[in-house]
């Protein structure tokens, strides 16, 4: 396995001058994986700010605005709130798989989040089968849903978990058929790879229509993978109260709360990496600045993470059949055919390249 | 819905789960036993008497006077509308001559209620199906009502507005232009309606289809109100047994006869229409007069029995009151379109999904205090 | 349909019904127990009848008497009708139910069992709807004492 750790050679070098090989190897995982925590922790929170103000826009409200300038440590207060909350479940749940379920589904996010290239240089695992790790790493955060759901001895968290059992295994299809139609234009899993192919044309303006068809169906079943609204079965508020986290409180909760915004963010990166040319600038505006990549790059997932808060905050909520026939008998074929048209366009050389 | 009646070889096991009494969907202390196979459900059983404040046992030893504050309480949505219930029979029982005046600001308050309810109905309804955000644009406008309401009537919920003889005090001065405001500004905003929520393609799938009704069956579990026009059921009190000012306006009874849940939605955003017609016919006449005529401080019915019917926004509301002649009724019955109403959800939510139920019950439009009363 | 002429088609039917438009804006009917049932049937399936539309039950408790009073309106040809039934047994009063002609009949009827005690023959199912199954007694009946929950002026 290639295994580059490359965020700044500086301490990298630092490090290794001051201590033995082996120590400075563990004590730069550590400080990476601190970092990376540290991002998480601040991304979920304030992507949940982000969320709450959008929502207040899309129904002319204010949203939070009292604790800190324009409300920008309301989540933190939150978050110190959920921290102080007792920790209720039910007598009969099994409590060793109940108590694992948020680390499921948070530890798979976490490491997800450690792919991307955030820029050239800000990349901490850059691994050559990128893209078929992240499916991978992802459809594991459902298993924590189904335990939780399982555990908790609760029917509405039962249904909960059924559904996304149902869901989950629907929409990864998608999700990996959308991508792989982007891998044959790009040729290569790894994401620092797929980004330097786009600098000749961003992967959606190479590929057009098979790409842009991808882009589509990525998002929907990107958003169906996130279980947010149209596809928020699982935790339907109206038909199941909680759905699968009906039984968890404080800080269980807040993993499962956290995870679900980590996890659109994690969608929508990965949407800018395969689609929109992750930190690249668009004609390379500003290509002799690398540190403007990672303001390129989160720009441009948040326009998309802004996409998914829309459609949250304006669609109903499909039906469970609904949703199975959506996938099955609408998404999955087209997402073959897709395949097919996109394999004949790199064969016939009809990409656009700039 | 075809896949509920294929058969399977797999062994299914049918399961109890209780929505209720703390529960989203269910906007109140309803509770539903409902058993459930998988996602379909196999029989829904109401399970009442969460909020049952026994209001019939209270008016027979209230005067009439105070019977009128307690049926605020039974559908707090159509307060005004309940109010004018009683009003209306123990007005009819003493023979009493109203002014015009008076049914006029009667029917345009309760066009107002009528629209206030439908625009709380529609918030919730798109929360039920998952659209959160319409909830905030129902609200929007009913604060508009609600602000009318609080000038004229001193309350913006239970507004006790009405007593036997006529109205507690005369409209405010601002009433007529706040009024005619409001219409103006709800015209333009209703359509805002129909691009959120109506044409929305996942809604229309929700809707279209789930929870039908015939008309036949419509009027065997008396359906009122919109439940019963969106089945084809012409039962609009309004319309059959006129009361205050309703014969004098001119308003079509909205009817669609598919019967399923986006019929029942239909009928009430078309009313909203209506309702808005009713009221711009009589805002600007409100003749001149008296708001009351002089009763005894002491109402004594005459014996006999009376009955009177009004068209809430939820339904058909009656009033039963049987008299001996004393200052209490002896018996007094309210039959609430709410409760016929729900009767009927087992009968429409059987071999749905658990989404459906949700979905239909919204359109069935359940106040809860209504049905425990 | 006016109510001389529906007096004189009922009356054909059963011939010892009372019948009154006294201290009422519509005709009252008032049937025997066992008559009940067969009297509703007619009532909604006859042609000139046609009572299809059953808008409210009310139980009453008259002191020496428990009855059950039925609202009936056609909605082809918007006519009323009141029919009342009487039983003087308090113990066990027992009435026949309409279900199967209005479907509404369950849920109301459920409603007069809880609070008057009125039961039905061939209800469905036909057990406590508001106050939960253990309640002792019948809170709208006349007699009914609750010396703690009561307000009485």
């Amino acid at each position: 396995m290639n295994i580059s750790l490359s965020i700044t050679k500086n301490i990298h070098n630092w490090l290794f001058s001051i201590m033995p090989e082996g120590v400075a190897s563990i004590t730069e995982m550590v400080l990476i994986a601190v970092v990376y925590l540290a991002i998480f922790a601040v991304a979920g929170l304030y992507l949940v700010l982000l969320e709450r103000r959008v929502a207040a826009w899309f129904q002319l409200r204010i949203g939070p605005n009292r604790v800190g300038y324009q409300g920008l440590l309301q989540t933190m207060a939150d978050a110190l709130k959920l921290v102080s909350k007792e920790l209720t479940g039910t007598i009969k749940a099994d409590k060793f798989l109940y108590n694992l379920a948020p680390y499921f589904v948070i530890v798979t996010s976490l490491m997800a989040l450690a792919l991307f290239p955030f820029t050239q240089e800000f990349q901490a695992f850059d691994i050559n089968i990128g893209i078929f790790f992240l499916i991978a790493i992802s459809s594991i955060g459902v298993i924590g849903i189904l335990l939780g759901g399982w555990a908790s001895n609760n029917k509405f968290a039962m249904i909960g978990a059924m559904r996304s059992g149902v869901q989950t295994i629907s929409y990864e299809l998608s999700v990996g058929l959308s991508l792989i139609t982007m891998v044959l234009i790009s040729g290569s899993l790894q994401l620092s790879e797929i980004v330097e192919v786009q600098k000749n044309g961003w992967l959606i303006v190479q590929g057009h229509v098979p790409a842009v068809i991808a882009f589509m169906i990525y998002m929907i079943a990107g958003t169906a993978e996130t279980n947010r609204a149209p596809f928020d079965l699982v935790e339907a508020e109206s038909e199941l109260g909680a759905g699968f986290h009906t039984e968890y409180s404080g800080m269980k909760f807040a993993y499962f709360f956290l995870a679900e915004f980590i996890n659109m963010f994690i969608i929508a990166a990965i949407a800018t990496t395969i689609f929109f040319g992750g930190w690249l600038s668009p004609f390379g505006i500003t290509e002799s600045i690398p540190i403007l990549g990672l303001f390129w790059f989160l720009g441009k997932t948040l326009v998309l993470i802004f996409l998914m808060m829309w459609f949250r905050w304006t669609f109903p909520r499909l039906r469970v059949d609904q949703l199975l026939t959506l996938e099955w008998k609408y998404l999955l074929p087209l997402n073959l055919l897709n395949i097919v048209l996109m394999a004949l366009i790199v064969w016939l050389n009809l990409t656009i390249q700039f | 819905m075809d896949t509920t009646t294929i058969k399977s070889n797999f062994k299914s096991e049918e399961y109890f789960i209780n929505m209720g009494p703390q529960h989203p969907a269910t906007h109140g202390v309803l509770r539903l036993l409902l058993t459930i196979d998988g996602e379909i459900i196999k029989k829904v059983e109401p399970d009442l008497g969460y909020i049952h404040r026994s209001i019939e046992k209270m008016c027979e030893r209230d005067s009439y006077q105070q019977i009128v504050h307690l049926t605020d309480r039974m559908d707090y949505l159509s307060s005004h509308i309940n109010n004018e219930a009683v009003c209306l029979t123990v007005e009819n029982a003493l023979q009493l001559e109203i002014p015009e005046r008076v049914k006029v600001i009667r029917t345009i308050l309760g066009e107002l209620t009528r629209l206030a309810s439908h625009q709380l109905w529609w918030g919730v309804m798109g929360m039920d199906v998952g659209a959160l955000t319409t909830y905030f644009y129902g609200f929007r406008d009913r604060e508009l009502i609600n602000d009318i309401f609080e000038e004229t009537c001193g309350a913006r919920l239970t507004m006790n507005y009405n007593i036997p003889g006529g109205l507690m005090f005369d409209i405010h001065p601002n009433f007529v232009q706040r009024t005619k405001d409001f219409i103006t500004h709800f015209k333009t905003k209703l359509p805002e309606y129909d691009r959120l929520l109506t044409g929305n393609v996942i809604f229309q799938k929700r809707m279209k289809g789930v929870g039908i009704l015939s008309k036949e069956d419509a009027i065997s579990f008396g359906a009122s109100g919109p439940v019963g026009r969106g089945s084809g059921y012409s039962c609009d009190v309004r319309k059959h047994h006129p009361y205050s000012a309703y014969n004098q306006v001119t308003f079509n009874e909205v009817l669609k006869t598919e019967g399923d849940s986006l019929a029942r939605y239909q009928v009430r955003i078309e009313e909203m229409w209506e309702s808005m017609a009713i009221i711009e016919q009589l805002i600007d006449n409100i003749p001149e007069g008296e708001y009351k005529v002089a009763t005894n401080a002491v109402i004594k019915l005459p014996k006999g029995e009376f009955y009177q019917k009004v068209e809430t926004a939820r339904g058909e509301l009656g009033v039963y009151i049987n008299s001996t002649g004393t200052k209490n009724p002896y018996r007094l019955k309210f039959r609430s379109p709410g409760f016929s109403n729900l009767s009927l959800l087992n009968h429409i939510a059987v071999g749905g999904k658990i989404g459906d139920l949700v979905a239909s019950m919204a359109t069935l439009d359940l106040v809860i205090p209504d049905i425990d009363r | 349909m006016t109510n001389e002429t529906l007096q004189n088609l009922i009356s054909s039917w059963i011939p010892e019904l009372e019948f009154t438009e006294a201290d009422s804006q519509y005709l009252n009917i008032t049937v025997k127990p066992d008559q009940l049932h067969q009297l509703m049937l007619q009532l909604k399936n006859n042609s000139e009848t046609s009572f299809d539309y059953l808008f409210c039950v009310t139980g009453i408790d008259y002191e020496k008497e428990l009855g059950v009073i039925y609202h009936l309106e056609s909605t082809t040809f918007r006519h009323s009708i009141v029919i009342k039934v009487k039983t003087e047994d308090r113990e066990n009063p027992t009435f026949d139910s309409v279900w199967n002609i209005w479907r509404t009949a369950e849920f109301h009827e459920r409603e007069v069992f809880d609070f008057f005690g009125i039961i039905f023959n061939n209800h469905p199912n036909l057990k406590r709807l508001f106050l939960t199954e253990d309640w002792d007694g019948f809170p709208l009946r006349k007699d009914y004492v609750d010396e703690i929950n009561m307000v009485i002026k």
